[in-house]
C-alpha cells in the first residue's frame, strides 16, 4: 500500500490552478496565446520546411518584404515600408523600413534577401517550394543548374533598396512574397552553423535563432510546445498586443478539443467532423466556419483507357451528386464546386458549372463508347475514414447511375503519393490548397507536364490561355483569361472539383480582431486578447 | 555469473546487426519514400535530396556506411526534422518513455500480485473467479480502446482527471499510466496466481504447514519467493514491451515520449529514425531480458546451477 501511494504521489507532482480560473483565463491576462498546431513541426527554416504548422509558427518569427493582410487577402507594408512597379509591370522596387531588425540588433538589408532567395535558389539546398521564386527573371534557370551565375538572376541590393526584376509582369508578385518561402534569414548566422546549402544548418536551434518577426524564440521542446516571446527590436513593436505565444502540437483531433474546452488552449485548429452540429448550436460563438482557399476534387488518370476519352469524364462527373455529398456525408458548411478554383464573390467566380444529370451522364457514356462489363476502374485514396465516405458514396453513384463498376483501394499516405506520381491509378482523391491568393496557383498545376498535374492531360489552349493571363497586367483581363482556362478545364475535366474547402476551429472569445480569410492566415500582431 | 553475463552481452551483436540489416532492407522495399510530397519536388530536387542523405549510393554501402556511422554513436541526421540528428530527437524523448514505464510497470506488478495472490488463496471461490474475470478482460482490452474510456469516464463525464500532456497538470500521469499497466497487470495476476498455486502444493509447505507456522508467514516466506518466478521472468519482455508499445498511449494522451517517434518513422519513411528507434527498442529488450534472468537466477538457486542464464 506504502509503494501505491509513493506511487501516487510522484503522478500528483504538479501544481494547481488559481482560483478556479482555466489556464486561457490566466494567459490571456499576461497577453500570452495558446494555440493547438496540428503536428510537431519539422523545423523552422522557411527555406526547407514545406507545412502548415511550420507557417504558423514562422508568421511569428520571420518577416517578409510585405505582410499578408488579413481583411482583404492584399498586402501590407512589412521589411519593405514602401515600393514601385514599372509600368510595364517587370520591375519591383523595395524600400527597406530603417527600422527593420533582427532579433540581435543588426538591420535588415536588401543584401540578406539576396542571400536568402540565392539560398532557396541554389540547387544543393533542395528546397521543395524554390519555385515559388520563378517568376523572378533566370530565377528558374538558376535554380535548375542551366544558370550558374546568380549574378544574372533578377535580384539585386542597391542603397536600401532590393531591385527585382521578373519574366513577365506577375501581378500577384506581391501576393508570392506573403508565402513564407520568401523570407529571409540571417545570413553570417546561417553561414555560421553550417552554410548556405547545408540541410542541417543548426542556426534554427533555440540558442543559434536569429529571426525579424514580431516575436523571438523562447524554447522548443519536441512533442510538447514552442514558445515565442515578443519581440522589442521590431519595427511594429508598439502596436503589437500580444506579449507571447505558446504553439502545442497536438496531432490528435479528440485531444485538441478537450484541451480546448478545458479552457487549455485559445485555439483548436481542428473540430471532428461528429462533433460540429453540437458546436453549432451550444457554441456557436467559438466555432469559427469560413471558405479556404482550398479544393477536393478526383484526378483522373488520362493516359488511361477509358479515361482518356473526355466524354467518359463528363459521364463520370455527371453522374455524382455533389449536394448530396456535402449535406450528408461532409455536414461541414463545406460549398459544392462548379470550378477547379475556389470561387470569390469579391473578386475571381468563374461561371463554369458542374451539374448532376443522370440522363445526360448515361449518354455521355454511351458517346464514349465504354462497355460498363470490362474490368472495374479503381478509385485510390489514402486511408481516412472521411475520404472512405466520399469514394464510397461516388462509387454508388456511378454504380446506380451508370451502371460503371469501382473498386475503392486505400494505402498508407505514402504509398498513395508515390503511386501517383508514378501515374500508377486510374481514378485518385486529391486535394490543393492554393499557396497566395491569386487563380494561378490552382490553374498553373494543370499545365502540360507541370510535376503536381498527375493527370498526363495536356492542352495548348489551356497552356497558352494561362501563359497570356500571368503576364496580363490588368486584373479584370487576367480573370478573363483565367476563366477562359478555367473553361477549357471543366469542359475537358482531368479533374473532377466536388467541393470547396472549408476551414472549422474553435477559437476563444477571448481572442480579439480574428479575422476570417480565405487563407486561413492571421498575423499575430494585428490580434489581442481580452 | 560475470562472465555468463558477460556472454549473454556478446549475443547483443548478432541480434543487433540481423535487426538492422532486415529492418534496412525493409524500409527500402516498402512504397513510398522520404520525400514524397503533395507537392511534387522536382528530379532535380529528389536527386540533390538523395545525394543529401546518401540514399543514392548502393544498398549494401549504406548499410554498411550506416554501421560504421553507428559503432561511433551517429544515428544520422532525421529526414522528417533536418537540423537535427536521430540520437538527439531519442534522447529528447526517452526520458518520458522511461518514466511512464516505470509508472505502469509498478502500477501493473502492484495491482497484478495482489490480485494474484487473493485469487490464489482462495482457489474456485468468489475471491478467486472475480480477479481472474477482470484480469481476463484486462488482457483482452487493448490500451487504444482502454485510453479513449478511462478518457471519457475521468475526463469527460466527471471531469477529474487531465486528459493531456505529462507533467504539466496535477494528475496526468494517472490514466497514462493505468492505461499502458493494465494489461500487463491482468498478465501478472494470472503468472502470480498459477505460480503461487503450484509452490502452495508442494511438500515444503506441508511441511511447513505442519510445524505449525501462520499462513502469512507460510505465503509471504516460503511461497511467495518461488509464486512469483513467473513473474520475475516475464519482467524482462514485459519492460520491454511497455517501452515498445507507449506509442498508442503517448498518442492517445499526446505525451512526448520516445514512442510516438517510432509511429510517426514509419509513416514518414524516416529511415534513420526507423532503424534508431529499432535499434532501441532491441536493445532495451535484450536487457530487460537479461536483467530479469538475473533476478530470477538469484531468487532461485537451481537456475543459476543449471546456468539458467544460458
Amino acid at each position: 500500500m506504502r509503494i501505491l501511494f509513493i506511487l501516487l504521489l510522484f503522478l500528483l507532482n504538479c501544481s494547481g490552478s488559481e482560483d478556479g480560473k482555466t489556464k486561457v483565463d490566466i494567459f490571456s491576462e499576461k497577453g500570452i496565446l495558446l494555440l493547438g498546431n496540428g503536428t510537431e513541426p519539422s523545423g523552422i527554416d522557411p527555406h526547407i520546411v514545406t507545412g502548415v504548422p511550420e507557417h504558423k509558427i514562422l508568421l511569428a518569427l520571420l518577416e517578409g518584404l510585405v505582410v499578408f493582410n488579413p481583411k482583404n487577402n492584399g498586402v501590407l507594408p512589412g521589411v519593405a515600408s514602401d515600393w514601385t512597379i514599372s509600368n510595364d509591370g517587370l520591375v519591383y522596387t523595395f524600400i527597406f523600413n530603417p527600422n527593420a531588425r533582427w532579433t540581435n540588433g543588426e538591420k535588415v538589408q536588401p543584401s540578406d534577401f539576396v542571400y536568402s532567395w540565392k539560398r532557396i535558389l541554389s540547387p544543393d539546398l533542395g528546397a521543395q517550394y524554390a519555385d515559388m521564386l520563378y517568376v523572378i527573371k533566370n530565377a528558374e534557370k538558376f535554380h535548375k543548374g542551366i544558370e550558374n551565375d546568380f549574378n544574372k538572376v533578377g535580384i539585386s541590393a542597391i542603397d536600401n533598396q532590393l531591385v527585382i526584376t521578373l519574366e513577365n509582369a506577375t501581378p500577384y508578385f506581391l501576393n508570392i512574397l506573403t508565402h513564407y518561402s520568401t523570407w529571409p534569414v540571417h545570413p553570417e548566422t546561417v553561414e555560421k552553423f553550417g552554410g548556405m546549402t547545408n540541410r542541417n544548418n543548426q542556426w534554427t536551434r533555440l540558442e543559434n535563432f536569429v529571426g525579424n518577426g514580431p516575436f523571438k524564440l523562447v524554447s522548443w521542446e519536441i512533442n510538447k510546445s514552442l514558445k515565442v516571446s515578443r519581440n522589442e527590436l521590431y519595427w511594429g513593436n508598439s502596436s503589437n498586443k500580444i506579449n507571447g505565444i505558446e504553439f502545442f502540437p497536438i496531432d490528435n483531433e479528440l485531444t485538441q478539443d478537450r484541451l480546448f474546452r478545458s479552457g487549455g488552449i485559445h485555439l483548436a485548429n481542428t473540430v471532428p467532423t461528429e462533433k460540429i452540429k453540437r458546436y453549432r448550436e451550444e457554441r456557436p460563438n467559438q466555432l469559427i466556419e469560413h471558405n479556404y482557399f482550398g479544393t477536393y476534387y478526383y484526378r483522373i488518370n488520362t493516359r488511361k483507357y477509358p479515361l482518356n476519352n473526355a466524354n467518359f469524364r463528363k459521364a463520370l462527373s455527371l453522374s455524382i451528386d455533389r449536394d448530396l455529398i456535402v449535406k450528408s456525408i461532409l455536414k461541414g458548411n463545406q460549398k459544392v464546386s462548379y470550378s477547379f478554383t475556389p470561387p470569390d464573390d469579391k473578386s475571381y467566380n468563374p461561371k463554369t458549372e458542374l451539374k448532376f444529370d443522370p440522363v445526360k451522364a448515361k449518354l455521355f457514356l454511351e458517346y464514349s463508347g465504354y462497355d460498363t462489363s470490362n474490368a472495374p476502374l479503381e478509385v485510390l485514396y489514402n486511408t481516412s475514414e472521411g475520404h472512405q465516405k466520399i469514394a464510397q458514396a461516388i462509387q454508388e453513384m456511378w454504380k446506380n447511375n451508370l451502371g460503371l463498376n469501382v473498386v475503392l483501394t486505400n494505402v498508407d499516405w505514402k504509398v498513395y503519393l508515390e503511386r501517383e506520381t508514378l501515374g500508377e491509378f486510374d481514378i485518385s482523391r486529391a486535394g490543393w490548397i492554393g499557396d497566395y491568393p491569386d487563380p494561378f496557383t490552382f490553374l498553373d498545376m494543370m499545365v502540360t507536364d507541370r510535376g503536381n498535374n498527375k493527370t498526363g492531360w495536356s492542352n495548348y489552349e489551356f497552356d497558352k490561355t494561362l501563359k497570356d493571363a500571368s503576364s496580363e497586367i490588368s486584373t479584370q483581363k487576367r480573370y478573363e483569361l483565367y476563366e477562359k482556362a478555367e473553361k477549357i478545364l471543366i469542359d475537358e475535366l482531368p479533374v473532377i472539383p466536388l467541393y470547396t474547402y472549408t476551414r472549422t476551429y474553435l477559437l476563444s472569445e477571448r481572442v480579439k480582431n480574428w479575422q476570417n480569410n480565405i487563407l486561413d492566415t492571421n498575423p499575430y500582431q494585428f490580434l489581442s486578447l481580452e | 555469473m560475470i562472465q555468463l553475463i558477460f556472454r549473454r552481452l556478446l549475443t547483443y551483436i548478432p541480434v543487433l546487426l540481423v535487426v538492422i540489416i532486415i529492418t534496412f532492407l525493409m524500409i527500402h522495399a516498402a512504397p513510398g519514400g522520404p520525400f514524397d510530397a503533395e507537392r511534387v519536388a522536382s528530379p532535380e530536387i529528389i536527386e540533390k535530396l538523395n545525394e543529401a542523405y546518401n540514399l543514392d549510393k548502393p544498398i549494401h554501402i549504406q548499410i554498411y556506411n550506416y554501421l560504421l556511422n553507428a559503432l561511433q554513436g551517429d544515428f544520422g541526421p532525421s529526414f522528417k526534422y533536418p537540423g537535427r540528428s536521430v540520437s538527439e530527437l531519442i534522447m529528447s524523448g526517452l526520458p518520458t518513455t522511461i518514466e511512464l514505464a516505470f509508472y505502469s510497470i509498478v502500477f501493473a506488478i502492484f495491482l497484478g500480485l495482489m490480485s494474484g495472490l487473493i485469487a490464489s488463496l482462495n482457489p474456485g471461490k468468489l475471491l478467486d473467479i472475480v480477479p481472474m474475470s477482470i484480469s481476463l478482460l484486462g488482457i483482452c482490452i487493448p490500451s487504444i480502446i482502454l485510453g479513449p474510456i478511462l478518457v471519457l469516464i475521468f475526463g469527460i463525464w466527471y471531469e477529474v482527471l487531465p486528459v493531456y500532456g505529462w507533467g504539466d497538470n496535477p494528475g496526468d500521469k494517472i490514466l497514462p499510466t493505468i492505461t499502458l499497466g493494465t494489461a500487463y497487470a491482468a498478465i501478472f495476476a494470472r503468472l502470480t496466481r498459477g505460480g503461487m498455486l503450484e509452490i502452495l502444493g508442494q511438500d515444503f509447505i506441508r511441511t511447513a504447514r505442519a510445524k505449525g507456522l501462520s499462513e502469512t508467514r507460510i505465503v509471504v516466506v516460503h511461497a511467495l519467493r518461488g509464486g512469483i518466478l513467473p513473474v520475475i521472468s516475464f519482467l524482462g519482455p514485459a519492460i520491454a514491451g511497455l517501452l515498445a508499445g507507449s506509442f498508442v498511449v503517448e498518442t492517445i494522451f499526446q505525451i512526448n515520449g520516445v514512442g510516438r517517434f517510432y509511429v510517426q518513422a514509419a509513416f514518414n519513411r524516416d529511415y534513420t529514425m526507423i532503424l534508431g528507434t529499432s535499434i532501441l527498442f532491441t536493445f532495451m529488450t535484450l536487457t530487460f531480458v537479461l536483467i530479469s534472468d538475473i533476478i530470477a537466477s538469484f531468487l532461485n538457486p537451481t537456475l543459476r546451477d543449471s546456468g539458467g542464464l544460458e
